[in-house]
């Protein structure tokens, strides 16, 4: 990760960036392997909820990429992201939900001995979908539930343009620091209160559900769907690593460094630092979004409760542990966290019996995951991906015999020689 | 044989003590006039008999409708004597004579007849005894046959009660009665002029009685016409399709009034369609092509053309005959004079009770004002004055509210517990805050994302491990027997003595915190670090024992409205969650660094949440998003807070 050389010729974007080439290798090695031991396509090594729990990992990887743009580069610590990768999952299930219940009630409609009108239909739908909140009418934010093309442009417009309007509103105040993460979490706490009402036309704490099933697939197994999304996660994971990557490297990455480091002396060099701001945290927002409309497909089912606060904060933890200011660390945190998580709480951890007590993991892991957290926080604040300097800090940096600078005085070359 | 002699043993006994009865005493002579009539026992025909009796003004009609109402007045079948009895035994009856109250004799009851009045007819009774238990000597007998007269009031009770009226000895009872003579004149007075007059008697009244009294008064009828009548007696004018009366009422009500044509529902109409399919066709029109509900309609119209189904109206004639008609509401519950009186009434009345209820209301908004400074005022210490941010604020509140449950196990007396509590509470919170401190945020004091985000991981670990020990259910933390209850004010304006009790509470804190700060050694040093810890220390102070000490002393705070707030509510793992992101909220709008802007932000944020409700009542969720949209607006306004620090503490 050596920054750009003075007074050399620039090389090519994945030369000067060898972690991203090898992030790639390592994804797309990875994508073949499972599809070669999965069930669908492959030898049935991996079992089709297993294919999906990585599908899933690999979306929240792609969240963690963005929590690590804005958190990590940026220095904003948002607790509200997941409210964005919700978004997206409740964008998409609406299509979903709507075009799979129009498909059934379609097909009851049309054993009747009158062909349906379109009211029929549109009423049959809507009690379908809302009688569980005991309603029977569509809310007007389901008018492009129809559309997919619609609603997979609200994937990226309805979180993009919260973030842009929240944005906007924090930045300019100058609210900064820890006010702008409680205020974060004011946004996420109120979008969730929200959701959970009967009648914010999102059927309350009941949720979207059903959304593993694709409409009009229904002949397709889940073994070969769950490929697919798997397949979709990943290549949405590198696309995301990528445009980060690339993001991150020229002139725009230093600024939002710099934003990070000191942003008054930022705002001094004449840098609008609203704006970057309000890029990065609204790109971030974006890409948090399309990572949820790739995930809820796979979980099955989205309910307000997955935007409550505490997931937002889960999101700080995953970056936090793999290593903040790093891409490849933020993939680790959020696949290593989410999947020993999942190991924990699926009861397959062996129970440490005390002879007085015996600590079962599904009561405890949390708070292992809590502490050792805390732990991360004093200890280790580079995370795990710090390992990963263990090895490349072994050899010096290629500096192309270019001095170190005037500073006689003090001890860089030594360090640099280490 | 045997039975002969047993009849005539029986006579023989009997006919002693029928001798001592009183026949010719006046009410055995009235009761012996009307003797027929009461025999027959029919409801319909009984009611002069009943009249008799009760405008006899004989003090012993009293007892006769008493017993004939419970069933123990009996009648000789040889003289035809009334007689009122208690059942000794299946056989044997204690008589007693109506005229004196004197036990007669114990005979079988072979020779009596049971009066049996049906229900009808004990309500009759019951009425007309209402007016002896109101001029009884007795006062709680007084009270009770009001309290009947409340529940079931009859226009027969009006004359009854004000004849009570003048021999009405109590004061209080007095007070009582005229109130309710005037309530029963407002639904049965005999002119519309006493009727307004009481209607107007009662001027502001807040009392639910009158407003009940009031309303059945304002009944209307909806009624169409082509124009409007000029009658006195019409009310507001609707229009069709208006909150008041829907465009499917308003018609429904011309077609039960004949003027107009029936519609039919979408259901009927595709079940007349079905019915009628022939060959794949609905009168000459393929099935296939009425897949729109204009297509529908136009079928049905032919259909109806042939004679096969009766004609509905099309939603043109809808349209036209509605536009046609004028709908009114009529009055129906009194003359017009009577109805306006009582809406000028009412109206008056609304009033006062709408100010009333914003009076409550404030009364709400200030308890929950006051929780909310409660749970705040720990946070205003660790992150107001020492600038660290404690996401676990909310778990020390539950560790408070968990540790007087634990005590209330080992005391159960409330009272005593809860002033165990208290202190325990403090002592458990300051320990755990001191100890969080040590371990964890002095090595964090300046990087403050990272003592939220190690603090948040102590915030989970905590909410598990008291999930693990005390499960996920709520535990109760129960308020002491003087806390129960509320103070009433009047019929609308009441306040739960535990909220008066958190409010006083949390006056407490605010002298406390203040006294603290501004009298205290410790505060003097607190500030002083706070301000310039290098200043400070170079003066002697030891600020790493300062900062443990004040961490501590917050917490504990935390710890103990973690009681009080127990006490309000449930104590749940997750209770501390549930304040936390308003705690925050109420520090950083109020300002942060200063008490008083803590105390303007939780009046702020306890109001705001109560006005928000008060549009939206049955939805508390609502309120909590609008509220913390208002705030996240509000810091656009003011990102410093209510009160925001100038100078150089500013910056400290």
């Amino acid at each position: 990760m050596s920054d750009v050389a003075i007074g050399q010729r620039r090389q090519p974007f994945a030369l000067r960036f060898p972690s991203v080439m090898i992030f790639l290798a390592i994804l797309a090695l990875f994508t073949v392997g499972v599809t070669i031991l999965s069930e669908g396509f492959g030898i049935g090594v991996i079992s089709t909820s297993f294919i999906k729990t990585l599908g899933k990992t690999l979306c929240l990887c792609l969240v963690a990429l963005a929590m690590d743009l804005v958190w990590g580069y940026c220095g904003i610590l948002s607790l509200g992201h997941m409210a964005f990768f919700g978004l997206g999952g409740y964008a998409i299930g609406m299509w979903l939900m709507y075009a799979r219940t129009e498909i059934i009630v379609l097909e009851s409609l049309a054993a009747a001995e009158l062909p349906p009108t379109p009211e029929e239909v549109s009423n049959g739908i809507a009690t379908q979908i809302f009688g569980v909140v005991g309603s029977s009418e569509f809310p007007p934010i389901w008018a492009f539930a129809h559309s997919l093309p619609l609603q997979f442009a609200a994937v990226v417009i309805v979180p993009g343009l919260l973030a842009l309007v929240f944005g906007w509103l924090a930045f300019r105040s100058r609210v900064t620091g820890v006010y702008l993460s409680i205020l974060t979490q004011a946004m996420t706490l109120a979008l969730s209160l929200h959701l959970f009402q009967n009648d914010s036309g999102l059927r309350g704490n009941n949720g979207l559900s059903g959304l593993q099933n694709l409409p009009g697939l229904d002949d397709v197994p889940q073994a070969t769907v769950s490929l697919w999304f798997f397949w979709a996660s990943a290549l949405a994971l590198g696309l995301g690593y990528v445009l980060c990557a690339w993001i991150v490297s020229g002139k725009f990455g230093s600024v939002i460094r710099a934003i990070r480091d000191d942003e008054a002396r930022v705002r001094f060099l004449g840098y609008p630092v609203e704006a970057f701001k309000l890029v990065i945290f609204t790109l971030t927002a974006v890409i948090a979004g399309i990572a949820g409309a790739l995930y809820y497909p796979q979980a099955g089912i989205i309910n307000p409760a997955e935007i409550a606060p505490i997931a937002s904060i889960y999101l700080a933890v995953w970056v936090a542990i793999g290593g903040r200011g790093r891409l490849y660390g933020a993939v680790i945190g959020a696949a290593f966290v989410s999947l020993v998580s999942t190991w924990f709480t699926g009861g397959q951890a062996p129970d440490i019996n005390l002879g007085f007590y015996t600590i079962s993991w599904v009561d405890w892991w949390t708070v292992l995951l809590g502490l050792s957290f805390v732990c991360v926080t004093l200890y280790a604040p580079k995370g795990i991906g710090g390992l990963i300097d263990l090895i490349t800090d072994r050899k010096s940096p290629n500096r192309h015999g270019a001095s170190l600078g005037p500073d006689q005085g003090s001890l860089r070359e030594q360090e640099a020689e280490k | 044989m045997l039975r002969f002699v047993a009849t005539f043993l029986a006579c023989l006994t009997l006919a002693l003590p029928i001798s001592a009865q009183q026949a010719d005493a006046p009410i055995q002579q009235l009761l012996q006039s009307q003797s027929d009539l009461i025999i027959e026992s029919s409801r319909r025909t009984i009611g002069p008999a009943i009249d008799a009796l009760a405008n006899s003004g004989m003090p012993e009609a009293q007892v006769v409708l008493d017993k004939w109402q419970t069933r123990e007045m009996w009648v000789n079948k040889e003289t035809g004597l009334f007689v009122y009895a208690e059942e000794v035994d299946r056989d044997t009856l204690r008589i007693f004579d109506f005229a004196d109250g004197s036990e007669i004799a114990e005979v079988p009851d072979d020779g009596f007849d049971q009066l049996k009045p049906n229900s009808g007819i004990r309500g009759l009774i019951g009425t007309a005894l209402v007016q002896f238990q109101l001029s009884d000597p007795n006062p709680d007998t007084r009270q009770r046959a009001l309290d009947a007269i409340e529940r079931g009031a009859e226009e027969s009770h009006l004359a009854a009660l004000r004849a009570s009226l003048p021999k009405e000895p109590d004061a209080l009872i007095l007070a009582r009665k005229q109130r309710l003579e005037r309530l029963l004149t407002i639904a049965y007075g005999a002119t519309d002029a006493e009727r307004i007059e009481a209607i107007q008697s009662f001027g502001g009244d807040l009392g639910v009685d009158v407003r009940a009294a009031l309303n059945p008064l304002l009944a209307v009828r909806v009624e169409a016409a082509e124009a409007l009548p000029a009658d006195a007696d019409i009310g507001r004018v609707l229009e069709p399709g208006s909150a008041a009366l829907s465009r499917d009422d308003a018609y429904a009500l011309l077609v039960a009034a004949n003027l107009a044509k029936p519609r039919i529902s979408v259901e009927e109409q595709r079940n007349a369609l079905i019915a009628n399919i022939a060959d794949g066709q609905v009168a000459g029109i393929q099935v296939a092509t009425l897949n729109s509900q204009e297509a529908r309609d136009m079928a049905y119209a032919a259909l109806a053309e042939q004679g096969t189904v009766t004609a509905v109206a099309t939603e043109a004639e809808v349209d036209q005959r509605l536009s046609n008609h004028v709908f009114f509401e009529r009055y129906v519950g009194a003359p017009p004079e009577v109805v306006f009186a009582a809406q000028a009434a009412l109206n008056a009345i609304e009033n006062k009770v709408a100010i009333n209820q914003m009076f409550d209301l404030s009364l709400d908004a200030l308890s929950l004002a006051s929780i909310y400074f409660l749970a705040a005022i720990g946070l205003a210490i660790t992150f107001g004055v020492m600038g660290v941010i404690n996401m676990a604020h909310g778990e020390f509140i539950m560790m408070g509210a968990y540790t007087g449950y634990v005590v209330q196990l080992f005391i159960p007396d409330y009272t005593l517990s809860i002033l165990v509590a208290i202190p325990l509470a403090f002592a458990v919170t300051f320990g755990a805050g001191v100890a969080m401190e040590r371990l964890v945020i002095r090595w964090l004091y300046h990087r403050p994302l990272e003592t939220l985000l190690a603090t948040f991981g102590i915030s989970i670990a905590l909410q598990q491990i008291a999930k693990n020990i005390f499960g996920t259910q709520a535990r109760p933390l129960t308020a002491p027997g003087w806390l129960d209850g509320s103070l009433v004010i009047n019929d609308i304006v009441s306040i739960s003595y535990i909220r008066i009790a958190i409010f006083v509470l949390a006056l407490l804190f605010l002298a406390l915190f203040l006294f603290v700060m501004n009298r205290t050694r410790l505060g003097l040093e607190v500030r002083a670090v706070t301000q310039n810890p290098r200043m400070a220390a170079s003066m002697g102070i030891n600020p790493d024992k300062i900062k443990m000490l004040t961490f501590g002393f917050g917490s504990g705070i935390a710890g103990i409205a973690g009681v009080a707030i127990g006490l309000y509510a449930k104590v749940t793992s997750e209770m501390g969650s549930d304040y936390i992101v308003q705690s925050f909220m109420t520090v950083v709008v109020g300002g942060v660094g200063n008490i008083w802007g803590t105390l303007l932000g939780a009046t702020m944020v306890g109001f705001l949440q109560k006005g928000i409700e008060w549009f939206n009542p049955s939805n508390t969720l609502a309120a909590q998003t609008y509220m913390i949209l208002f705030i996240i607006l509000f810091i656009q306004f003011r990102p410093k807070g209510i009160i925001a620090l100038k100078g150089r503490a500013a910056e400290a």
